[in-house]
């Protein structure tokens, strides 16, 4: 599998799994969630707009909203002076996080492409562990250093409920695994004792220092008992009063049966250990073995699991989470995933104590406690006011076939609400909105028509954009919206007067009857200044000609042109004629093409044959008999015919000599 | 985080309608000032007016962009009994140094013997065609049948709607099995003026448009309405502003179970009502892709709805303002004062922002 190890190690490049350089999340990181669901139900407030005594206009641009005072009651004079001359425009602010986040959403959006090619390659058998590879999906929380708080909160906390769900329904961990799991996400999200303890170590006499009971208690909190027991080692090296009875707790700490992962005891053999080791901790605490000692009897509490011993240490547990592992770890190391509901909600209410209500975020990991992933989803939506989020995770659920295995029989319509709206928010970025096309493409229902009705928008400021916007549609043979960008800039080119420019993008957009226009323009540009601009093109148009039949025209008679100089006389001389005849010349063209016919038929030999003569006389007769009479003629008129009548007669002239001429030739040639 | 941007809009009175152009870089203003103003982005961001000019001899009520393919083309609408079509020219190098347009009038249209109340570019597979509705009850339907002249007009249809008309929407559907179909709101008050929205439907046979449906529950004064973008469905969502917000479907009834030749039928529920406006509702509008309606009404407030993907419709997010008025209306170009409370969101609420419940 090429294609997972790649995935696997840029995702091990990328998100250095959980480490967030010192900063962890604690309890005091959960409090950003409260005003985030109130402030989306809240009022947006604009300032200097006065809501109570106006009412508001408005229109909906990409992205942006244009708000504007204004007074619906049709009058013709308004008593009032608009109190607010001011038009709003309001947009989300994403600019301020995007150069923070643009990385992570760069990355995300690589591993949600590589999701989705898993799920091409794979059918069925083993997916779902391919899948977790691709869980790699961590913040990175490098972003950390010198930002603003509030995003790393935000980012932490989807890193912490992510963790969790992962544990809970991609791993499915089984019970005796499962507490193993929790223990290493609280470990990883929980992480201020590493610093604690290089600090404590580092000190000249570890075991004096302020915090070396607050250390050895985290570290048993955290299940970390080989740490714990060095700590004590230290302890007791320090004061032998104590050597002794640290000796019985390192020996406790040491014997606490664990599954370990390459160990082949079954369950109940792990928990017949237990309750015998349990049994014995309980028989230390009934011999008052530690009475001297009040951290240490603290400590053996705690290992019996002891609720009150365990609320005692909420500030260094800092939080239910925390509380729950700890106390299943100690009371019942096998718990099976579907008792964890209870344990979970009890936790919460013994740490919170009635005094503090739960948190958006509380209720979030609650949910995934209780296996309902519907409610996950729906509080992140709610809590985060993110979609970036729910989107991944969703989208990765419904790749392990989770959602229907829950019964979410709008599963996959969820999946693809969410990724359009991630999308749709990147398509309001100046340049993330390449990173939405993907996304877009990989919403079976309605993802093609939101990128039809996005990607058009997309100003098309400069040549190099709308190419790149081109490029997409037509790798998607969203044929219309081709059409209508090409358009566009042919539109406006023809307004700028780039004709050239014009002309290709009809040819682009194959509108033969705007190509029919702009080659009118080029025509009329030649009648009044004798030359083409653009020529280039117009000598290369190749097939592109056949669009329309005055640009068929127009590179025909710049291919008089050309021979005309190279003084290929008599193919010029055909060509020219059956530009004509053929009727592919616009008849408001012929009498320049009739003058263009003049200096050939000048020409020292004879180039119009006596058939070829005889039918330009047809043609010019066709065009003077069908001029229209006009009544009224003003002196610029009367004028103009006048020169169109010297022309004429000219005309007339150069093609009866040459008609003399070619009638002689041929006569003559044929008499040879 | 919504950021708002200020821009002195610097007319002499009420503004009626602003309209952004189709790609959000260009916006348009109209006005009981008589003038209409466009408006420029530019590359760094800022509004510039790059023209300014008095349009109509009354107020203007509406104005609006037509689609890029067919220029830079305006049309605005007024009481002074006409709407009007208007053109930028590419600048003089004057203008273009002084960072002017100009805009030049292509045409008048006068048919109507009341004030103009709306006007509304069609969809543009059906080619430059306008709509304009009056207080005479009347929608008339124009084409310029050769995109590079716009001073010729003409009146292709006039739909007699018997009801004072305040406001209409085009169906954008481009989809072949969907005739074009243009909805008209009345806000008559008279007491005995009943159904006031209507649905009129082009036939291709007779070459006219004729009433396919009427929504008979909808008897309150109607102050806006528009059609959401297709996506593809089958069947059309209409948003009407009256009393309340109101969200229709109308599914059209297969033709082989209707009469023949004659206008499609429809099955038409309502599928939200909202009056959290407290009182009246006067502008509905959908955002680019039909997925979040915005309406405004006697609150004073902008409110965003949303449905999530089980169909049910919500409120996601209200702009209101703040309650006082801002000191010194002197300040010229832009403010950027940061809106709201400090949301950390990623995400572009203007799309919606709840998916849950």
């Amino acid at each position: 599998m090429l294609l997972q190890d790649q995935l696997c190690s840029s995702l091990k490049s990328v998100f250095q799994p959980g480490r967030h350089g010192g900063k962890c999340f604690s309890a005091r990181r959960a409090r950003w969630l409260t005003p985030v669901v109130l402030a989306l139900w809240e009022a947006e407030v604009i300032p200097g707009v006065n809501s109570k005594k106006n009412q508001m206009c408005f229109d909906w641009g990409p992205g942006e909203m244009l708000v504007c005072e204004t007074s619906f009651s049709k009058k013709e004079k308004s008593e009032m002076v608009p109190s607010c001359p001011f038009i709003y425009i309001i947009r989300k602010d994403v600019d301020v996080y995007s150069q923070i986040l643009r990385k992570l959403f760069n990355e995300s959006h690589g591993i949600f492409l590589g999701l989705q090619r898993i799920d091409e390659e794979l059918t069925g058998k083993s997916r779902k562990s391919q899948i977790a590879v691709a869980v790699g999906l961590r913040n990175d929380c490098r972003v950390s250093q010198g930002l603003l708080y509030p995003l790393v909160s935000i980012l932490s906390a989807m890193e912490l409920i992510w963790n969790l769900c992962e544990i809970l329904f991609i791993e499915v961990a089984p019970a005796g695994h499962l507490l193993l799991h929790l223990l290493d996400w609280v470990r990883l999200h929980v992480c201020e004792v590493d610093s604690l303890s290089a600090d404590v170590l580092g000190s000249e006499n570890p075991s004096n220092h302020d915090s070396f009971w607050n250390l050895v208690t985290i570290l048993v909190l955290q299940g970390r008992l080989d740490e714990a027991r060095q700590m004590l080692s230290k302890e007791a090296d320090a004061s032998p009063a104590s050597a002794g009875i640290c000796r019985i707790m390192g020996d406790l700490m040491r014997t606490m049966p664990i599954l370990s992962p390459g160990n082949t005891q079954t369950l109940t053999e792990l928990e017949l250990k237990w309750q015998h080791w349990h049994e014995e901790c309980e028989r230390y605490l009934q011999d008052s073995t530690f009475a001297t000692n009040p951290h240490l009897e603290s400590l053996l509490k705690i290992m019996l699991g002891d609720e009150a011993a365990l609320l005692e240490q909420k500030e260094l547990l800092s939080n239910w989470y925390h509380f729950l592992v700890t106390r299943l770890l100690y009371s019942n190391p096998t718990v099976k995933p579907i008792d964890l509901h209870y344990y979970a909600q009890s936790s919460l209410d013994l740490f919170l104590g009635g005094e503090s209500s739960p948190e958006p975020l509380d209720n979030i990991l609650l949910a995934a406690f209780e296996f309902d992933i519907h409610q996950v989803i729906k509080e992140c939506s709610i809590a985060l006011s993110n979609w970036w989020f729910v989107a991944h995770l969703t989208d990765l659920l419904d790749h392990c076939k989770l959602l229907q295995s829950h019964n979410l029989y709008f599963g996959s319509n969820m999946r693809e609400f969410l990724l359009l709206e991630y999308a749709s928010g990147l398509f309001a970025h100046p340049s993330l909105w390449q990173l939405g096309v993907d996304y877009f493409d990989y919403c079976p229902k309605l993802g093609r028509v939101s990128l039809e009705l996005h990607i058009e928008r997309i100003p098309l400021n400069t040549e190099q954009k709308a190419l790149k916007v081109l490029r997409i549609c037509e790798q998607r043979q969203m044929t219309e919206q081709v059409r209508s960008i090409c358009k566009i800039l042919a539109m406006k080119a023809v307004r700028n007067n780039r004709l050239g420019s014009a002309l290709s993008w009809s040819i682009r957009a194959k509108d033969a009857a705007f190509a029919t226009l702009v080659s009118d323009r080029f025509l009329r540009d030649y009648c009044e200044r004798g030359c083409f601009s653009d020529l280039d093109l117009i000598d290369n148009l190749g097939p592109a000609m056949m669009l329309s039949d005055r640009l068929t025209f127009l590179g025909k008679y710049r291919e008089f042109h050309h021979m005309y100089g190279e003084k290929r006389f008599a193919d010029a001389a055909s060509l020219l004629l059956s530009l004509m005849t053929s009727r592919i010349a616009p008849r408001s063209f012929w009498m320049t093409l009739l003058t263009d016919a003049l200096p050939l038929l000048e020409q020292k030999q004879v180039i119009f044959s006596a058939e070829q003569t005889y039918e330009l006389m047809q043609c010019l007769e066709d065009l003077t008999s069908r001029r229209p009479v006009r009544g009224e003629s003003d002196i610029q008129q009367l004028q103009d015919e006048d020169i169109e009548t010297t022309k004429v007669e000219m005309l007339r002239l150069a093609l009866a000599r040459n008609l003399a001429r070619a009638i002689i030739r041929e006569g003559s040639l044929e008499g040879s | 985080m919504f950021v708002a941007r200020s821009i002195a809009a610097d007319h002499k009175d009420l503004i009626h309608d602003v309209s952004f152009d189709f790609h959000g870089r260009r916006m348009a203003t109209c006005s009981s000032d008589q003038s209409v103003k466009v408006w420029d982005k530019s590359e760094s961001g800022d509004w510039h007016c790059t023209a300014s000019w008095k349009t109509h001899s009354g107020s203007v009520w509406r104005v609006t962009w037509a689609h890029p393919e067919f220029g830079q083309v305006l049309a605005s609408c007024s009481f002074d009994r006409t709407a009007a079509v208007w053109e930028e020219i590419v600048g003089e190098s004057n203008d273009k140094l002084r960072g002017q347009s100009h805009w030049v009038k292509r045409t008048t249209l006068v048919d109507s013997r009341t004030s103009v109340t709306d006007v509304k570019f069609a969809p543009k597979h059906m080619g430059l065609m306008l709509a304009t509705c009056s207080a005479d009850g009347i929608v008339r339907i124009y084409e310029a049948p050769d995109v590079m002249n716009l001073s010729q007009w003409s009146l292709q249809h006039e739909i007699s709607c018997k009801l004072s008309c305040s406001c209409i929407s085009w169906n954008p559907s481009s989809s072949r099995a969907h005739s074009p179909m243009i909805a008209v709101g009345s806000d008559d008050s008279s007491p005995n003026a009943m159904a006031k929205v209507q649905i009129f439907e082009y036939n291709e046979n007779t070459r006219k448009y004729a009433k396919a449906e009427t929504l008979m529950t909808v008897t309150d004064p109607v102050h806006d309405i528009a059609f959401a973008p297709n996506l593809g469905r089958s069947f059309h969502i209409l948003a009407i502003a009256t009393k309340d917000v109101r969200i229709f479907t109308l599914k059209p009834v297969r033709k082989e179970l209707t009469s023949s030749g004659g206008p499609t039928k429809f099955e038409i529920h309502i599928v939200a009502q909202f009056d959290n406006h407290n009182s009246q509702v006067w502008r509905v509008s959908w955002n680019i892709t039909g997925t979040v309606l915005a309406s405004s009404g006697d609150d004073g407030c902008v409110r965003l709805w949303k449905a999530n993907y089980m169909d049910n419709w919500k409120c996601t997010g209200i702009l209101k303002g703040n309650g006082s008025p801002v000191n010194g209306s002197s300040q010229q170009g832009n403010s950027n004062p940061s809106l709201g409370s400090n949301i950390p969101s990623l995400q572009n609420s203007l799309n919606g922002s709840s998916a849950g419940s």
